[in-house]
């Protein structure tokens, strides 16, 4: 493609977390897998939307970003640099340049710290800001995110939702960072609030020229804010491709059920019966072969027993599935 | 289209909570009907009185929430005036209700059999080996796979998704004339959701339930429902048949928040999506007139002196903006 290296690139990512044992009963070695071998790369500049259902690994890859969790295995590169290997000093360095914005900004926030201090504080610490100068560049911030000034002086309780995720976006801001890893930012927050925030991250990513990994379940929401989605099912990007054509020719059966089963704000467009049938297996006990397989209308004998690997369907568009790129499009039509 | 006697009637409906030093108006004036089979949707914000207003109808406010005004008649009897013995006796089996969050709807301590076969045996008076031959054909109804083991089974062992198929099996165990349901599918996946909202329209029409979803989520509310009420601080601001709503909103905040969705179908760059301006109202400093002015794009001054008694503004359809002409 093209020849300027990835900001950030993912390769062969692993994460696992242990069966937590009780006083009565040892988890007997039992390892959930969150993330399975993942690899990506984000261009600078570029929105990068990861989808997925619970239990399909998103929020744990986001953390290994910024190894807010430890990666099992793999490694993450940022700008030429070896995030999984860095030690303390270069991690700090990282993190200046990688920030997150949670989905919950109540408990992302101090709640005893006034607005201010919390927006200033971790300026201060990286030394983007002089001694004496948190106030200031509060104050700009707060701008920055739509907020009075007099919210500086405020606590997060005396916010409402919506301000207080403006509160934790200025936070994220607050250490001129290049990369902003954004976990279900809106999913908390009322459909008339969420529009404002998505409309102010938007602005934001373009007008501080950001790259973003924006991460949701809501489909409609990634949609609206990413170039490019990757679809994860139990630990593993089953495909990705670029915005625009992932929505309007969707290639993985998860994928193509995924989008149906969104229910559209319009009565006209009702449907009565289930677009994926069966519950998500449990990341304790990951089906063999194909993942997805359990639930595939399309289930073939060689699902059970070959893993299928990312391919290329399109250029820029890769696809882990066995069947489909076989089947006759109008079976796969959302 | 329905010329007979409503199943329900709420007429006036308003729950307050008092505060430490005011008291809040959660349902404030809140009325419409239901008629068998039919489901109507409450769609709001939250804080917009649509969870209040369902659990009114049961009489489930939580403490120190009261209901202080208005009618409930369901199927003849009036809800507000039944004895706590009647209305205990009600609960269940003619009216059942699903929450948002099975698992605290679920006792954890008795296996999902124990919690179906009792309401059986005691609603239905049925004895103990009718009603477990009832709980299996009940669980593979809502699409439970080999019931009679999951009958042994604990909630935790079930997944969120087959926690609400329980849920739903022990609410229509009774084949009650009508179901509440909660924001039932709010804690579920996408896949999930799609799975219960299908099974609930499926037994709805087989057992011609009414049904009053409560949702935020306009998409779940055009998917299932016929008629939609939009609340908003306490108050039902629209009231239509839902492909009416969805083709003509009549309220500016319907009109607002429809555009606010950012949707499927739209590509990116398409169009910005239309935020609501300001914050939702404090339900305890409310102006005068219409709460949803301080907000509204189309206000004016005679906004603050709006009653918000619903309005005609089509074939039933009904409007508590006096100015809804300016939505075109």
């Amino acid at each position: 493609m093209s020849a300027v290296p990835p900001l950030l690139s993912v390769t062969d990512l692993e994460k696992s977390f242990a069966a937590r044992g009780s006083l009565l009963r040892r988890s007997g070695g039992r390892r959930a897998v969150a993330v399975d071998g993942i690899s990506l790369e984000v261009a600078r500049g570029e929105k990068l939307g990861i989808v997925g259902e619970s239990g399909s690994g998103k929020t744990t890859l986001a953390r290994c970003l910024i190894r807010l969790i430890e990666p099992d295995a793999g490694t993450i590169e940022f700008d030429g640099v070896d995030v999984t290997h860095a030690p303390r000093a270069q991690l700090q360095h990282i993190r200046r340049r990688m920030q997150m914005v949670f989905q919950d900004p109540y408990s992302s926030l101090n709640p005893r710290v006034r607005i201010g201090e919390a927006i200033a504080e971790p300026a201060r610490i990286h030394g983007v800001v002089e001694r004496g100068g948190g106030d200031a560049h509060a104050q700009r911030l707060l701008e920055l995110v739509g907020l009075p000034a007099t919210a500086a002086d405020r606590y997060p309780r005396q916010l409402s939702g919506g301000q207080r995720q403006r509160v934790a976006i200025a936070r994220a801001l607050s250490v001129e960072p290049e990369f902003l890893i954004a976990d279900e930012p809106v999913s908390a927050l009322d459909v008339s609030i969420q529009a404002q925030i998505l409309n102010l991250l938007d602005d934001l990513v373009s007008s501080l020229s950001l790259t973003m990994v924006f991460i949701a379940h809501q489909l409609s929401v990634v949609r609206h804010v990413s170039d490019r989605v990757a679809i994860m099912y139990l630990g593993r990007v089953v495909e990705i491709a670029p915005a625009e054509e992932i929505f309007r020719s969707p290639q993985h059966p998860y994928t193509v059920g995924l989008l149906e089963a969104v229910p559209r704000p319009d009565p006209l467009l009702r449907r009565r019966s289930p677009a994926i049938r069966g519950d998500i297996p449990s990341p304790f006990d990951i089906p063999s072969g194909c993942r997805f397989r359990t639930r595939c209308k399309f289930v073939e004998e060689r699902c059970a027993s070959d893993d299928p690997a990312l391919r290329t369907a399109e250029p820029g568009h890769e696809v882990a599935c066995h069947v489909l790129p076989f089947k006759p499009a109008s079976d796969v039509r959302v | 289209m329905h010329a007979g006697r409503p199943l329900l009637s709420v007429r006036d409906l308003v729950t307050v909570f008092p505060a430490r030093d005011r008291i809040v108006c959660a349902v404030n004036g809140v009325s419409f009907d239901l008629h068998e089979g039919e489901t109507l949707g409450l769609v709001g914000e939250s804080g917009s009185g649509k969870s209040v207003t369902c659990r009114s109808l049961l009489r489930l406010v939580p403490e120190p929430g009261e209901i202080i005004g208005g009618s409930i008649e369901f199927d003849g009897q009036d809800i507000l005036a039944l004895p706590p013995s009647a209305l205990r006796a009600l609960r269940g089996a003619q009216i059942a209700m699903i929450f948002q969050d099975p698992m605290t709807s679920l006792n954890p301590v008795f296996t999902v059999g124990s919690q179906i076969v009792e309401p059986l045996r005691q609603h239905r008076g049925m004895s103990s080996r009718e009603a477990h031959r009832e709980a299996v054909d009940l669980l593979d109804r809502v699409g439970i796979a080999s019931p009679s083991e999951r009958l042994r089974a604990y909630p935790h062992e079930f997944s969120g998704g087959m926690r609400q198929r329980a849920m739903i099996a022990v609410a229509i165990s009774c084949k009650p004339k009508l179901l509440l349901a909660d924001e039932p599918t709010t804690a579920l996946d996408v896949t999930i959701q799609d799975q219960i909202l299908s099974l609930l329209l499926e037994l709805q029409a087989e057992e011609r339930m009414a049904i009053v979803l409560v949702s935020h989520d306009l998409g779940v509310i055009a998917q299932t429902c016929d008629r939609v009420a939009v609340m908003y601080a306490g108050y039902v601001v629209e009231e239509a048949a839902t492909t009416d709503l969805f083709a003509t909103p009549k309220h500016p905040y319907t009109a607002a928040l429809l555009d606010a969705l950012p949707e499927l179908a739209q590509q990116r760059g398409d169009r910005r999506l239309v935020a609501i301006k300001g914050q939702p109202p404090d339900l305890g400093d409310l102006p005068s007139g219409c709460p949803f002015a301080p907000r509204c794009a189309h206000v004016r001054p005679a906004c603050s002196e709006v009653s918000m008694e619903l309005m005609p503004a089509g074939d039933r359809h009904s409007t508590a903006c006096p100015f809804s002409e300016v939505l075109g």
